[in-house]
């Protein structure tokens, strides 16, 4: 019977795909409550938000249990595992160190990375919008994005020092390029027949950029913002390495250094955390700012 | 048509290195509703475009309205798109507002809600353009042109997009707000003769590439109209023959001679 079934509910949504061919994405996506099932059928299988919630702490679990039971398996020098991990944390919780720490990451990432993405979308706007803007940026920004970021630190540190500044130009580095690149990829596309609706009703330059190329940009600029976060992380550690005088990078490589291993993995799992909280944050932003998006 | 309102001379319009429309002229009269029929890339596009000031000008003052020429994008002018033209991050309400706000014209509230009522969008004030079907979506077009109350309204195919019963009812909504107006000038592109005998007074009918005019007929059916009587009306149907003999000639590169054309009318 289920056999059957199973069969019949394969055959239905073939014959519709045959029947209408050219548009199955607009059918799909205007979609009302009794199309819905419909949908599930045609594509992989939809899941509920309990569903997914649930995978994800399926896998979770069983990659930590899994790392658990391997990691007692080892040398605690080379390897570690979750619960020594916890105890660790709490330890260095305790003694100061890493609230320290995760606060001065957390200040370094903050300001490089609100630098960065505020001249990534002004500069990438403008260069959206302007030819002129984009011929002289062009060569500069393709050569600084192609250059490994990395490879500017000691000079950013010979011209800053090894203070706060220093990393949060290293961060701001990291971030604008993503940020820029794909803000003016917005501007760039932005719609040409509703450019022409605004021509067609004499729109001012600041009326345009409002009603227009801003909140056509908007989901570009979220794509950047998105991918500049990853890349501001690794900014903030690489910066911290480098200067090895506080943050969470420094506490990694001193732990390191002392084969601290469980130590080690600490400020790690604070700057996963840092990723996992900034992108949430990102998206709770993006549905307050693009609320018409389906 | 004692006082042409819209004054067309001698347009020519070159994009890509082609000649699109040469030497095109055409006056409207006050309160007409001229449709422009003709094959498609026979410049009919490009001439509403052109009227709209979209098109950069090769010869300055070939278009007038209302005795000043249209050198650019004119406040006097409004546009319904084909492709609807709605911004999707504005609800029904801030589209229909859209050209009044743009052009700083605030203190019209009671405008746009007599157009939203007018146009049966009151129940979707609020809702996105991507929630609408295609009629709803044209009518928040026309609402947003007709604010304007512009003195020459221009519609690019604005039915072409919408299923066939969408249409009629659209056809018989424009009709009706049409019949119950005397200022504003109408420019209607479409390719479908049965629109443009519904709804124009008079119909031209272009032929290219270059776009010439080779046929200009008065339409001989009074207003006000029925959508659903007009089709059996015996100058409905010469009326129709009559433009499509022009169009199968123009296409057949027969229309040299306009002059021939219109006398044997």
């Amino acid at each position: 019977m289920n056999g059957i079934n199973g069969q019949k509910s394969v055959a239905t949504p073939v014959a519709e795909a045959g029947s209408q061919p050219p548009a199955p994405v607009t059918t799909q996506t205007v979609t009302s409550p009794a199309a819905t099932s419909g949908k599930a059928r045609r594509g992989p299988r939809r899941l509920n938000r309990k569903q997914r919630w649930l995978l994800q702490v399926a896998s979770t679990v069983a990659i930590l249990v899994a790392w658990e039971i391997y990691g007692r398996s080892v040398n605690p020098v080379i390897f570690t595992y979750p619960t020594a991990i916890a105890r660790a944390f709490v330890d260095m919780l305790a003694d100061g160190t890493l609230a320290q720490a995760a606060l001065e990451s957390l200040v370094v990432l903050g300001i490089g990375s609100a630098v960065g993405a505020i001249a990534g979308i002004g500069i990438g706007l403008l260069a959206g919008r302007s030819d002129t803007v984009a011929a002289l940026i062009e060569v500069p920004v393709n050569a600084l994005y192609a250059t490994p970021s990395v490879a500017l630190i000691p000079v950013i540190v010979v011209w800053f020092g090894f203070g706060a500044t220093a990393k949060s130009i290293v961060v701001g580095l990291f971030v604008i390029f993503p940020v820029l690149i794909n803000t003016m990829r917005g501007v760039r596309e932005v719609d040409p027949d509703l450019l022409e609706v605004a021509r067609c009703y004499c729109s001012s330059e600041p009326k345009l950029w409002r009603d227009l190329l801003i909140p056509s940009a908007l989901p570009y600029i979220i794509t950047g913002l998105r991918l500049a976060i990853g890349r501001g992380l690794v900014g903030v550690i690489v910066a911290e390495f480098f200067t090895a005088i506080s943050g969470l990078g420094n506490l990694i490589v001193t732990n390191a250094n002392s084969f601290e291993t469980a130590r080690m993995f600490v400020p790690i799992v604070v700057i996963a955390v840092y990723g996992v909280l900034a992108t949430a944050l990102l998206e709770w932003v993006e549905s307050r700012l693009a609320r018409w998006h389906r | 048509m004692a006082h042409p309102s819209v004054v067309v001379e001698d347009l020519s319009v070159h994009l890509g290195g082609r000649c699109i429309l040469e030497d095109l002229s055409l006056s409207i009269g006050n309160g007409q509703f001229v449709a422009i029929v003709g094959t498609s890339g026979g410049g009919k596009t490009t001439l509403l475009r052109a009227l709209a000031g979209l098109l950069p000008a090769e010869r300055p003052n070939s278009i007038h309205l209302d005795g000043t020429p249209v050198d650019g994008p004119d406040e006097r002018i409004a546009m319904v798109f084909q492709h609807f033209g709605l911004f999707p991050w504005k609800t029904v309400e801030q589209n229909v507002r859209y050209g009044l706000d743009v052009q700083g014209k605030t203190d019209h509230d009671g405008r746009v809600d007599r157009l939203i009522g007018m146009m049966h969008l009151e129940h979707c004030r609020k809702q996105y353009p991507h929630q609408l079907s295609g009629g709803m979506k044209q009518r928040v077009g026309i609402a947003r042109a007709l604010c304007m109350e512009p003195q020459l309204l221009l519609l690019d195919e604005p039915f072409s997009a919408v299923d066939a019963i969408t249409r009629e009812e659209l056809h018989t909504e424009v009709l009706q707000l049409w019949e119950r107006q005397e200022q504003m000038n109408a420019v209607l592109v479409t390719h479908d003769l049965d629109e443009a005998i519904l709804m124009a007074d008079r119909i031209v009918v272009l032929c290219g590439p270059p776009g010439r005019i080779i046929l200009d007929v008065e339409n001989p059916i009074s207003r006000p109209r029925d959508i659903q009587e007009i089709r059996g009306h015996t100058d409905y149907i010469r009326t129709r023959r009559r433009l499509w003999d022009a169009l199968k000639n123009g296409t057949n590169g027969a229309a040299s001679e306009p002059t021939k054309m219109r006398a044997a009318l």
